[in-house]
Order: C-alpha cells, then sequence, then structure tokens
C-alpha cells in the first residue's frame, strides 16, 4: 500500500516537473541559430550559448498555448494537494474523484497546448527550418502520463 | 495641477476613439477650469489646437483635419477632459496632449497620449492568456460549485425522507423526546445516506418496504 502511495505521488511529482520544464525550457523549436519557447525567441550559437532573446509574437494562438500551459500546471498542483487533502479526509472505500478530474483536467490542458502549437507554429514562427525540441515533446509526453495518473486516482479506493 | 492620461491608444480605421484625461488639482474645481487639447501629428513639428474647454463652453476645431470629428464628453465635474474622435484615418497618427488650467492652480506639466491607427486592432499582449486561463477557472469553478450544491439539495432531500420514515416507523413513541433527539440523529442519517444514495432503487425499495412495515404497525 505505501509502495503504490508512494509511486503515484511520484508519478504525479513526475508529471508536474515535466509540465514545469516544457513550459519554461526554450526548446519549443530549434533550427539552426535559434531556439523557441512559448516566451522567447533566442538565437544560439554553434556550442549553444544562447545570443540575444526577444520576447516572441502576441499571437492569439500562441497566447492560447501559453494560457492552456499555465492552467495544466496550476490543475496539476490543484490535484496534488486535493489528494494529499483527501488521503486525510477520505472515508474508507472512497474514491479519489476530484484529485483524479483535476488531474485529467491538466492533462487534457497540456493536450490541447501542444496539438495547437502543432497546428498554429507557421503563423509565429516563419523560420522554414526547424525541428522539435525536447521541451515539445516533454509536453506530449507528459499528457499521456497525467492523463495515467488521473485514471488511477479515480480508479483508487481508499484503505486505510 | 497634475494630468493623466493614457500612454498610448489604438484604433481601426473607421472607427472612433476616447482619449482620456483626467487631473488631480489642490484646488476645487472652479468655474473658470479649462481644458486644452493639442494635436502634433507623427513626425510634424508643431502642434495646435484641436479643442477647448472654457467657462462651460467647448470650441471644436472647425477648420482642421477633426473637422466635426470631435466630441467632448468630459465633465469638469469629475475631473473629467475626455474627448472622443470619430471616424479615425491613418492621417490621425500622432502625439495628442491633454492640458488642464484650474486657476489658481496652473502650474504643472501636460499629459501625452500618442493614437496609432490600425487596419485592424491588434489585440494587446495578456489578453487572450488571461481570457483563457479566467476562463477556464472560472467554469471549472462554477461546475464545482454546481455539483456540491446539487449534491447538498440531494442529500437533504434524501435525509428528510429519511427522517420521515423513521418518523413513521416509530410512530409517536418518541414524541417528546424527538426534538431534543432530533439534531443529533440528524448526522448518522446523513452518514447513512451516503451509502444509500449511489442507488435510488435501494433507497425507493426501502421506503416502499418502511411504508409496508408502517402500514403493518398501524394495523
Amino acid at each position: 500500500m505505501l509502495l503504490l502511495l508512494l509511486s503515484i505521488i511520484v508519478l504525479h511529482v513526475a508529471v508536474l516537473v515535466l509540465l514545469f520544464v516544457s513550459t519554461i525550457v526554450s526548446q519549443w523549436i530549434v533550427g539552426n541559430g535559434h531556439a523557441t519557447d512559448l516566451w522567447q525567441n533566442c538565437s544560439t550559437s554553434s556550442s549553444g550559448n544562447v545570443h540575444h532573446c526577444f520576447s516572441s509574437s502576441p499571437n492569439e494562438w500562441l497566447q492560447s498555448v501559453q494560457a492552456t500551459m499555465i492552467l495544466s500546471i496550476i490543475f496539476s498542483i490543484l490535484s496534488l494537494f486535493l489528494f494529499f487533502c483527501q488521503l486525510f479526509t477520505l472515508t474508507k472505500g472512497g474514491r479519489f474523484y476530484i484529485t483524479g478530474i483535476f488531474q485529467i483536467l491538466a492533462g487534457l490542458c497540456v493536450m490541447s497546448a501542444a496539438a495547437i502549437y502543432t497546428v498554429r507554429h507557421p503563423e509565429w514562427h516563419l523560420n522554414s527550418d526547424y525541428s522539435y525540441g525536447f521541451a515539445y515533446i516533454l509536453a506530449w509526453v507528459a499528457f499521456p502520463l497525467a492523463l495515467l495518473s488521473g485514471v488511477i486516482y479515480v480508479i483508487l479506493r481508499k484503505r486505510e | 495641477i497634475v494630468v493623466y492620461t493614457d500612454r498610448e491608444v489604438h484604433g481601426a480605421v473607421g472607427s472612433r476613439v476616447t482619449l482620456h484625461c483626467s487631473f488631480w488639482s489642490s484646488e476645487w474645481v472652479s468655474d473658470d477650469i479649462s481644458f486644452t487639447w493639442r494635436y502634433q501629428p507623427e513626425g510634424g513639428r508643431d502642434a495646435i489646437s484641436i479643442f477647448h474647454y472654457a467657462k462651460g463652453q467647448p470650441y471644436i476645431d472647425e477648420v482642421g483635419t477633426f473637422k466635426e470629428r470631435i466630441q467632448w464628453v468630459g465633465d469638469p465635474r469629475w475631473k473629467d477632459g475626455s474627448i472622443v474622435i470619430h471616424n479615425l484615418d491613418y492621417s490621425d497618427n500622432g502625439t495628442f496632449t491633454c492640458d488642464v488650467k484650474n486657476p489658481p492652480d496652473i502650474v504643472g506639466k501636460t499629459s501625452q497620449v500618442t493614437l496609432y491607427v490600425f487596419e485592424k486592432v491588434p489585440t494587446r499582449y495578456g489578453v487572450v492568456l488571461g481570457a483563457v486561463i479566467g476562463g477556464v477557472l472560472g467554469v471549472v469553478l462554477l461546475l464545482l460549485l454546481l455539483f456540491y450544491v446539487v449534491r447538498y439539495c440531494w442529500l437533504r432531500r434524501q435525509a428528510a425522507l429519511q427522517r420521515r420514515l423513521s418518523a413513521m416507523e416509530k410512530g409517536k413513541l418518541h414524541k417528546p423526546g424527538k426534538d431534543a433527539s432530533k439534531r443529533g440523529r440528524q448526522t448518522p442519517v446523513l452518514y447513512a445516506m451516503l451509502d444509500h444514495s449511489r442507488s435510488t432503487k435501494a433507497v425507493s425499495e426501502k421506503k416502499a418496504k418502511g411504508l409496508g412495515e408502517s402500514r403493518k404497525d398501524k394495523k
């Protein structure tokens, strides 16, 4: 039981870390000499040092990507918080519905963020030569993990 | 006197824009208060007066580029010297200066607002961001609230039903002590109902059973 509890928390924290990293790190799209994320557009030298950054365009779709990423972080943190609350208050045999729902919401948010980014990024990213960076991939990885941990929360019954 | 305006205003071609101007004065607002709006075209050197308000009377540009396009919407009593410019054009780009004199308080700086006319007004940074975050959080909160209200009402109805049932089952045996025990009994009933509330069928069955029993009791 303790092991299960620990692994659930570890999974949740892992999701949170993934969300934070993918939101913050400037590696959504990399190309020769530049790396962009949701917040800024940086030019880099060949050795990987960041030269100069300027803030990204105020494109509506980019803003909604930022918003959904922030929302997913908020929901995930809220879910972790609620999990600890429910751990102590829930009656025996109860399910962690609210925790699970918020975690699933976080997963859906990060999915929509990544999906919008995939479809719409040519609008604000004009370089034709690019590849997706690791932060973008982490966002996609965070989606099934968040969904998985959300489903686990919903399925799980509280034992003493 | 201190005059306040926005730093920048954006407007779309053909639409109208309000140039806000307010002030803080150490004196009471006097009858001699005057507002002056000056306009300096983008790249131009000279500022021209386009609007003047004095002695309760607005004087509006009748010959220049803003002819018949300015409207006075301010009110000196509310320390408001705002004007509206209608039917914007690209040539209206420039700096507007608001100057307020409230004798005897006349020493102070003017305030400037820069007008940018666009074909389509770009959304300001953070508007969509804030709207999406606020909207989704609001909807989630609302849903949660709704869920809890519905559940609360449901539980209360069930509890009331159960109380009536138990009262019927017990007849008028405990009548004198009923009021005193009511409060104490309410909570366990609620908890008991938590288990039953999942299947209304069980409840209705029990209800029917209870009714039957009570009928038997009556016989």
